[in-house]
């Protein structure tokens, strides 16, 4: 969500039971500005919050000119000091996804996984236990990148790209039309696309390059993984992702309203599939 | 270029002729070779006059007439291009090039072997455009308005006050702007050039007519022309687009237009498209909204109807608590819905109260669904007054009964096991009632009460509610029942498992001890009197501070234990699979004939004996703020029920569950295997299969048999002799 909309935001995604307190409200709103400041962003998003044993990270986001260009993780353990977090790379992808549980709320604790490895010793090879340190900052970088990458949204017509390939806020949207609004292709990854450049050009006669250059969340996998609800009668649409539950986007038909935020675990709900 | 665009139709007339005489003077001053030009196209001019009025009949559009739009800017340009109309009023000479004069002659010399008839009809060509300017001058100013270069209207209009002085210039003003046209109907003029070259001579010719109108004033009007063409495709052209956008860019008057115009142009487009849609989608969707609002205005007028006459028992002995007052202590910890929506909720809660005989009320969360979400209130009936549950208690038997009978046909050797009977209401897991509705406003249900069974089950499937509770539960095991029922389980184990309070709130009534006792664990608490409350530091540092008030639901889905033996002695004794409890206890009973009985920990257990999720601490205890310690709050965080939450400010508390319902475990659930397929026989010896034997066992068993064969012979040879020895004897 738009850090310059928060408490209007927080309200609209309340539904899900889960917002900020008042302090928190308070500081998010004072300290984002600095950092849109300081990091010279252009725009800064209110990410959200991951849930640990001990403390919760609150995380934010600052985009640049192109809304699709990179983006540059925050994260905060009292809301007021950030500190930036590294770019996540596949490599500490694979190693943190040994990491089961929970997240304890501390970024320079170390989870333990123990792994076997084959040695080899001048003819005999043998294997052996070998310990693996993973931080927790490394986990929390790739699992903020999966988020984004599986369950990050933006209703269709938000965002549009400019002939030279900048993705720039569409300043003239004016929200989904109430029927589409209920339906998962008028929603799109907030991310580059994967699956559009393997559509056929029969599927692709009827997208509009400056708005379609996502993909929508019409054949995300599982399929189900989406729950849409109207709220308020009719007056709010509420997504949940059930594939990383704590994730809720909200999006107020008829009005610019829209953004998502996650408030969870950290944790894929790999049980999906019994669950629906 | 108003300025100038605006007297130009009234006093082209008057100033043509002038200006053609001047003009003519000035040509044949110059060009004394060329005399017979102007004369012969002072005869054509009555001509003229009558085509115009033939125009304005029979072909009031100027394209139209010679069907070929190109072709017409081509020649009106240079008929009006004549010097007569534009000293007038317009294309003033942009510059007194020296270059003029040189260029004039080639187009001229072109024009000579024109004919007259050829003359005239080409005037009348080129004076067509004419009429249609002078009718449709408001259109004209605005395409110019809009068409023509800046830079070009303020040369013309600072130049135009020396044009009459300067007759020189008229003479280099055709081919100037001759050059000028050419560029702007580029391909046109290009792709006919024989036409032009025609058309060249004919302007010439054309030239001192009184009627032409201005040069740019035509271009400005083929242009716009060009910009009226429609489409095929979609039949919309481009010019009542541009309006379009305009009026709305103009309207709304939005920042940095320029970066936005695509999309405006896009938007006014689609509008295109909308229109005939909206009626048909509005139409469906706005019932609902209006449906909801109605019955949520039921709500708000429900209080102002009773409030005289009632408000003061009302005040007496409210069945619900403050809402609000735990909403906004929610708040302080970071959770909770948002103020309008409790609101709406403690009037439903109102309604509830209302319409239903309640003791108590209490909002106990919200679960969320696929579909729909769960609004759950927690009541407890006044004394004798929930006979609803008695009736629905017979309905369930019947069915039951139902199902035995249509048992009977197969007649299954298979015992189920023993059913064990669900807890009476107001004790164990049935000691409160629960309603639930979609939203508020909606109508309350109220949930079936829950069997042992159904928990069982319930704890070993994992499923998304769908938010309608006669939806059915498809899983492995079967679940018995439907979504209500499944519902009703979940909030069974929610509440076992996460309802706590400060330790010292609730103490054992006196009356409950004697009775409950026998069953083991008490069931009765009550409030104590005598809390004092508890520092709110210390409820966040130890854990041994807060207490269970539910009870814990035993792993044969009752919080009471019951004992399948008493009543069916001796025959049933098959065991019900062991449902290991990983909550708080974990029960092992022998498979003997003597079944041990469940104990779960007692009523008022601290939460700090809770056991831990592998490793994972069942709670996570925090301060709602670190900013201000003084006046913050204890808040607790149920890591086992994600989204089960607990407040105290040390007197007061509160439970809230909003969430999916489901426990949380590290790792991924795993369906339980279905059991072992039952034998269709007996196994015993005679069916088994044997190996056939090898040769050695053949002939091994072949000698032996021939031994005991030749044994037998031996014996029977005895036998003999014995037999002999009788008869010998005999």
């Amino acid at each position: 969500m738009d850090s310059e909309s928060l408490l209007l935001s927080l309200e609209l995604a309340s539904g899900s039971g889960q917002g900020l307190s008042p302090d928190r409200r308070a500081s998010l709103l004072t300290s984002l500005l600095l950092v849109k400041r300081d990091y010279r962003y252009e725009r800064v998003l209110f990410w959200g919050r991951i849930l640990g044993l001990v403390a919760d990270y609150y995380i934010a986001q600052g985009l640049g000119e192109d809304q699709l260009g990179e983006r540059k993780s925050l994260y905060s353990l009292n809301c007021m000091e950030w500190s930036l977090l590294p770019p996540a790379t596949e490599e500490m992808a694979a190693q943190t996804a040994v990491v089961k549980g929970r997240f304890m709320g501390d970024p320079s604790h170390e989870y333990e996984h123990i792994e076997m490895q084959r040695m080899t010793e001048g003819d005999r090879t043998y294997e052996d236990e070998v310990v693996i340190q993973i931080k927790e900052e490394s986990r929390l970088v790739s699992v903020i990148d999966q988020i984004d990458k599986a369950v990050a949204i933006i209703p269709r017509g938000a965002l549009f790209k400019t002939p030279f390939g900048p993705v720039h806020v569409n300043r003239t949207f004016e929200g989904l039309t109430l029927a589409d609004s209920k339906k998962l292709s008028s929603y799109f990854h907030f991310v580059e696309p994967v699956e559009l450049k393997n559509k056929s050009l029969l599927e692709k006669a009827d997208l509009d390059p400056s708005l379609d250059f996502m993909d929508s969340l019409e054949h995300d996998i599982p399929k189900g993984s989406w729950s849409i609800q109207m709220e308020r009668g009719n007056a709010l649409v509420v997504l949940r992702s059930l594939l990383w539950p704590g994730l809720t986007f909200y999006h107020a038909p008829r009005t610019k309203n829209h953004g998502y935020i996650y408030v969870g675990t950290g944790e894929k709900n790999i049980d999906l599939p019994f669950m629906l | 270029m108003e300025v100038f665009a605006s007297p130009k139709p009234e006093e082209s007339q008057e100033e043509d002729k002038q200006e053609k005489q001047e003009e003519g003077g000035a040509r044949e001053g110059w060009q004394p070779g060329e005399v017979a030009p102007p004369s012969s196209s002072q005869d054509p001019e009555p001509e003229v006059a009558d085509s115009l009025k033939e125009e304005r009949e029979s072909a009031p559009e100027p394209l139209s007439r010679d069907g070929t739009p190109p072709q017409s800017p081509g020649s009106g340009e240079r008929a009006s291009g004549a010097p007569s109309a534009d000293a007038a009023v317009s294309p003033a000479p942009s510059e007194p090039s020296s270059e003029g004069p040189q260029l004039r002659p080639g187009p001229q010399g072109l024009t000579s072997p024109i004919t007259p008839e050829q003359d005239s009809h080409a005037i009348s060509v080129a004076g067509e455009p004419h009429p249609s300017c002078s009718e449709q001058v408001p259109y004209e100013r605005e395409a110019t308005l809009h068409l023509t270069g800046s830079e070009e209207s303020s040369s013309y209009l600072s130049q135009q006050p020396q044009h009459l002085p300067q007759d020189l210039n008229q003479n280099i003003n055709p081919p100037e702007e001759q050059a000028d046209a050419d560029s702007f109907h580029h391909d046109e003029s290009n792709s006919n050039s024989d036409l032009n070259q025609l058309e060249l001579g004919l302007t010439q010719k054309g030239a001192p007519e009184p009627a032409a109108p201005s040069k740019l004033e035509i271009a400005a009007q083929n242009a716009k022309a060009y910009l009226l063409k429609k489409s095929s495709k979609s039949g919309l052209n481009l010019y009542d687009h541009f309006c379009e956008i305009l009026t709305r860019i103009l309207d709304q008057r939005p920042e940095n237009v320029v970066d936005i115009i695509e999309n405006i142009s896009q938007d006014v487009k689609k509008a295109h498209f909308n229109k005939k849609l909206d009626t048909l989608q509005d139409e469906h969707e706005v019932p609902l909204a209006y449906e909801l609002a109605e019955k949520q205005k039921a709500l708000f007028l429900q209080g102002n109807l009773e409030g005289d006459q009632e408000q003061e028992d009302e005040i007496a002995e409210t069945p619900f608590p403050n809402i609000m007052e735990s909403a906004f202590y929610f708040e302080q910890a970071g959770v909770g819905l948002s103020t309008d929506e409790t609101y709406r909720i403690f009037l439903a809660l109102k309604q509830l109260t209302d319409t239903q005989p309640i003791h108590t009320c209490r909002f106990w969360g919200k679960i969320l669904g696929l579909e729909m979400n769960y609004i759950v209130a927690e009541v407890e009936f006044r004394e004798g007054e929930d006979e609803e549950e008695i009736e629905e208690e017979d309905n369930i038997e019947e069915s039951e009964a139902d199902e035995d009978e249509e048992d009977e046909l197969p007649k299954s050797s298979y015992k189920s096991p023993q059913v064990i009977p669900k807890e009476e209401n107001r004790t164990g897991a049935n000691k409160y009632t629960y309603f639930v509705c979609n939203e508020p406003g909606r109508p309350w249900v109220r949930l079936p009460s829950v069997t042992p069974a159904q928990i069982v089950i319930a704890r070993n499937i994992k499923k998304y509610f769908t938010g309608r509770l006669d939806a059915p539960i498809m899983s492995y095991p079967p679940f018995p029942g439907n979504e209500s029922n499944y519902l009703r389980a979940q909030i069974a184990r929610i509440s076992a498992g996460t309802h706590i309070s400060p330790l010292g709130f609730y103490h054992f009534g006196e009356e409950g001890e004697e009775e409950e006792e026998v069953e083991g664990g008490q069931d009765n608490y009550e409030k104590n009197p005598d809390f004092e409350g508890i520092q709110v530091t210390e409820l966040v540092e130890s854990l041994s501070n807060w207490v269970h008030h539910v009870q814990h639901i035993l792993p044969q889905g009752r919080c009471n234990w019951f004992n399948p033996i008493q009543k069916n002695e001796v025959g049933e004794e098959e065991e019900e699979e062991e449902e290991v409890e990983d909550e708080e206890v974990e029960e092992k009973r022998e498979e003997s004939d003597n079944i041990e009985q469940e104990t779960g920990p007692p009523l008022l257990t601290p939460i700090s004996e809770d056991l831990e999720i592998q490793n994972i601490p069942p709670w996570t205890a925090q301060l709602s703020s670190n900013l201000i310690p003084q006046y913050a709050i204890a808040f607790l965080r149920s890591n086992l029920w994600l989204g089960a939450y607990v407040f105290s400010d040390g007197k007061k508390f509160e439970n809230l569950y909003i969430g999916w319902g489901h426990k949380y475990s590290p790792d991924n659930y795993t369906p339980p295997l279905p059991p072992l397929v039952q034998p269709e026989y007996p196994r015993r010896i005679e069916i088994m299969e044997m190996d056939d034997p090898t040769v050695d066992e053949e002939q091994a068993f072949q000698v032996a048999q021939e031994k005991a064969l030749f044994e037998s012979e031996k014996i029977e040879e005895t036998e003999e002799e014995d037999d002999d020895d009788e008869d010998e004897d005999d």
